[in-house]
């Protein structure tokens, strides 16, 4: 994003020395560009993540392989998990936060941007600390390891015994930081929602994806602090010698569990939430009706923020806790359903009716609706505790969160990228490009993880290194292989699309999708102070208010 | 863009929004609440459990004067505010100092205790479950009341100088909301190590 970035409508900038530029990008306090910065971020860590992905796979590919060895495989699950939940999946979704809620809400910045920018270069160094560790955990002796603990990273596999070195203290360091990062924009977020709308915007008329992230930086601030002071405990018992999941000095190691899965079920709540707030907004204007049920949809939310917090014990139900508390999660685990599937009848109940216009950005959304629905069901599958017993830590699990992660937060991303890229750079993501990669990307999906499930059916344990032949797992492995190698050409076509686009792509305009809310109302990309006069609004979609004078919102809500 | 200069309907005549430091001093207090929480729960689920001595009960003092001296200055700390939103400058640096002398006198307080556990007693972090538990405990609290002290310093070296007024008062009262929340997560450990612990 060169100096047209700034531009002013109807002031020429003349071009600056592109270290000029550079400087102005990596000393910035501006939401937008601290938006940009956290998805480009992001996606730099998608693709890492991919390809570690794609080398597992290989390595699944075939029976006895060994394209790496079962060290480097432990490595390569552990980086791809920690990377695509914290590197990936968290910076993109902030990204976009940032990048459109002062936008939405009329606002000239975030509440604090300082703060802003200081937590975007904690993530960030919190990604360089953790990838860092490839040369750095041995000492720096040039012959490195990576973290091999498994993105849960169990005691007692992170003691010093077990894990010599410093590969572990990269992954504790990185998550600790980082999460100090989350928690200071979660707290941004918090502040400019509750404190920088603009007049006429109360509560009532936020746009929905205001409120939904207003939602999961609530749940940041509860969830990821837990997680930090397991970092805390963890790194005081690897430097200081202390005992907290040390089991020969009567320490727990089911503690670390609970702290870790405390944070753990919440974050990807986290990660979908605001996935469900592109939803809310893209759905209804490429169905040309308002969101239905817009009450409902936060009261879900809300109720998913909260019961969301007292599942987490479903990832241990092997572990050999009691009745009660199998009983007791494995009810709150089902009940968590309940405001999910009215989000799903309320996204269904916007299009019935509508006048449905199929372009790339609603085709994601479309895919997500029938994903996330079957991620879900597998997910009631694996809440009650029975059925978990039986498949717990096998590939059907992989599956089932692959189906959540990928076929959600994946999807819904790609979404919110071609509907929000006119805005961000001014130019339109090419179609028949976002086609191929849509199209490619669902194919790949659904052969790989539509068939992943049956071999965790067949019994084939998650972190497996390679497998005998002859259990019926082959030819189901070579086929999930190949749909991931289709879904890497899909991403291929797509980060084509993203630098074909910003080059050549066809002028955007202000509001290429006759959209209602405040950020379609200024230029793309916005300039710098975002709004000239500070707007007011009078009722949730307020740019149809003022296309259609004659028949405004206003008058119903 | 002109044609859309003040496009949007009149603006309501009252509107107000929550003061943004307070809402962020709120949204921190709630993630360290859950921090504290997690190091509480690991100290109540290890009381007993160590495998070798000394025990809590053997080693443990109750601080009363020095709990008294850190819950005394949130009472000084909330005057200094009140002062300083009445432009009573003078009195507002009075009290500002001796609320960062009582957290001082609080600090001293665990170093003292820390000392007689470590060279008496021969508790250290990596002893036995309680000394772990114990240190990283009253350990955090006491780094937050460090950090609450060095920002309180800051804010007492601006005073002194003669730049902090009546304007200033809103940001002194966030700052006081942190320390109010560092004392009450005090009363929460002294309750968990020196009564129910023992």
């Amino acid at each position: 994003m060169s100096s047209s970035a700034i531009t002013i409508p109807g002031v020429q900038i003349e071009d600056k020395p592109w270290v000029d530029t550079l400087h102005e990008w990596v000393t910035t306090v501006d939401h937008k560009r601290l938006g940009v910065l956290y998805i480009l971020y992001a996606l730099l860590f998608l693709v890492v993540a991919g390809v570690e992905a794609l080398i597992i796979r290989i390595q699944l590919m075939f029976p006895h392989n060994h394209l790496v060895s079962p060290q480097v495989f432990n490595r390569l699950f552990t980086m791809h998990g920690t990377t695509m939940v914290f590197f990936m999946g968290m910076p993109i979704l902030f990204g976009f936060a940032n990048y459109l809620v002062p936008l939405m809400i009329g606002a000239r910045d975030m509440a604090f941007p300082r703060l802003n920018a200081f937590s975007f270069w904690l993530s960030a160094l919190g990604g360089f600390l953790f990838y860092f560790s490839l040369v750095g955990a041995n000492g720096l002796y040039g012959a490195g390891n990576a973290p091999d603990v498994g993105w849960w990273a169990y005691a007692p596999l992170t003691a010093r015994a077990f894990s010599a070195g410093h590969s572990t203290d990269y992954w504790a360091l990185a998550l600790l930081v980082s999460g100090f990062g989350s928690i200071g924009t979660a707290i941004n977020i918090i502040a400019t929602i509750l404190c920088m709308r603009c007049p006429g915007m109360k509560l009532s008329r936020m746009p929905l994806l205001a409120w939904l992230n207003l939602v999961m930086s609530g749940m940041v601030l509860i969830s990821v602090s837990p997680l930090t002071a397991a970092q805390i405990m963890l790194v005081i018992d690897r430097y200081l010698g202390g005992h907290f999941f040390d089991t020969q000095a009567g320490g727990s190691a089911m503690l670390w569990m609970h702290f870790f899965w405390i944070f753990g079920h919440p974050e990807v709540y986290i990660l979908i939430i605001p996935c469900f707030a592109f939803m809310s907004e893209i759905i209804p204007v490429f169905s040309r009706k308002p969101i239905f049920g817009y009450p409902v949809m936060v009261a879900a939310t809300v109720c998913i923020g909260f019961v969301s917090m007292s599942v987490w014990a479903h990832h241990m139900f092997s572990v050999g806790m009691n009745s009660y508390a199998n009983s007791f999660f494995t009810i709150t685990t089902m009940a968590v359903g309940v405001p999910t599937g009215i989000k799903i009848f309320n996204w269904l109940g916007t299009m019935w009716g509508g006048r449905i216009q199929f372009k790339v950005p609603m085709l994601f959304s479309i895919g997500f609706l029938f994903q996330f629905l079957i991620a879900g069901l597998t997910g009631v599958m694996l809440g009650s505790a029975a059925f978990a017993s039986q498949l717990t830590l096998s590939y059907f699990v992989v599956a089932h969160f692959h189906y959540t992660l990928v076929g959600g937060v994946v999807f819904g991303v790609f979404a919110a990228i071609y509907y929000w890229y006119p805005k961000i750079t001014g130019r339109m993501l090419n179609e028949t490009l976002g086609k191929w990669h849509f199209w490619l990307f669902v194919i790949g999906f659904h052969l790989t993880f539509d068939l992943m499930h049956i071999p965790g059916l067949l019994g084939m344990p998650r972190r497996i290194y390679t497998y005998e032949p002859g259990r019926g797992w082959d030819t189901l492995n070579l086929i999930i292989s190949i749909g991931a190698f289709i879904q890497a050409i899909a991403i291929l076509a797509f980060v084509a699309n993203l630098i074909i686009s910003y080059l050549k792509g066809a002028k955007a305009g202000n509001d290429p999708w006759d959209a209602w809310t405040l950020e379609w109302s200024i230029s793309s990309p916005p300039p710098p102070y975002n709004f000239a006069t500070v707007p007011t609004v009078a009722s949730r979609r307020p740019l149809w208010d003022l296309k259609h004078p004659e028949d405004p919102d206003s008058r119903y809500e | 863009m002109s044609a859309m200069a003040n496009p949007f309907p009149e603006a309501p005549t009252t509107w107000s929004l929550p003061d943004r430091g307070k809402v962020a001093m709120t949204g921190l207090i709630i993630a360290e609440s859950a921090i504290f929480t997690i190091f509480v729960v690991a100290y109540l689920f290890y009381v007993g459990k160590s495998l070798s001595g000394p025990t809590p009960s053997e080693v443990l003092e109750t601080p009363i004067f020095y709990t008294i001296c850190l819950l005394s200055s949130s009472l000084t700390i909330h005057r200094a505010a009140k002062s300083l939103a009445r432009d009573r400058v003078g009195a507002f640096l009075g009290l500002w100092l001796l609320t960062i002398a009582l957290g001082g006198l609080f600090l001293y307080g665990t170093a003292q205790e820390w000392h007689r556990m470590i060279y008496q007693h021969g508790l250290t972090i990596s002893t036995n479950l309680f000394g772990t538990t114990y240190y990283s405990l009253v350990g955090l609290h006491g780094f937050h009341v460090t950090a609450g002290l060095v920002m309180l310093l800051v804010v007492a070296i601006f005073a002194l100088a003669g730049r902090v007024r009546m304007q200033e008062s809103r940001r002194v009262e966030v700052l006081a909301l942190y320390w109010h929340f560092v004392d009450a997560v005090w009363v929460v450990v002294f309750t968990v190590v020196y009564v129910l612990g023992r």
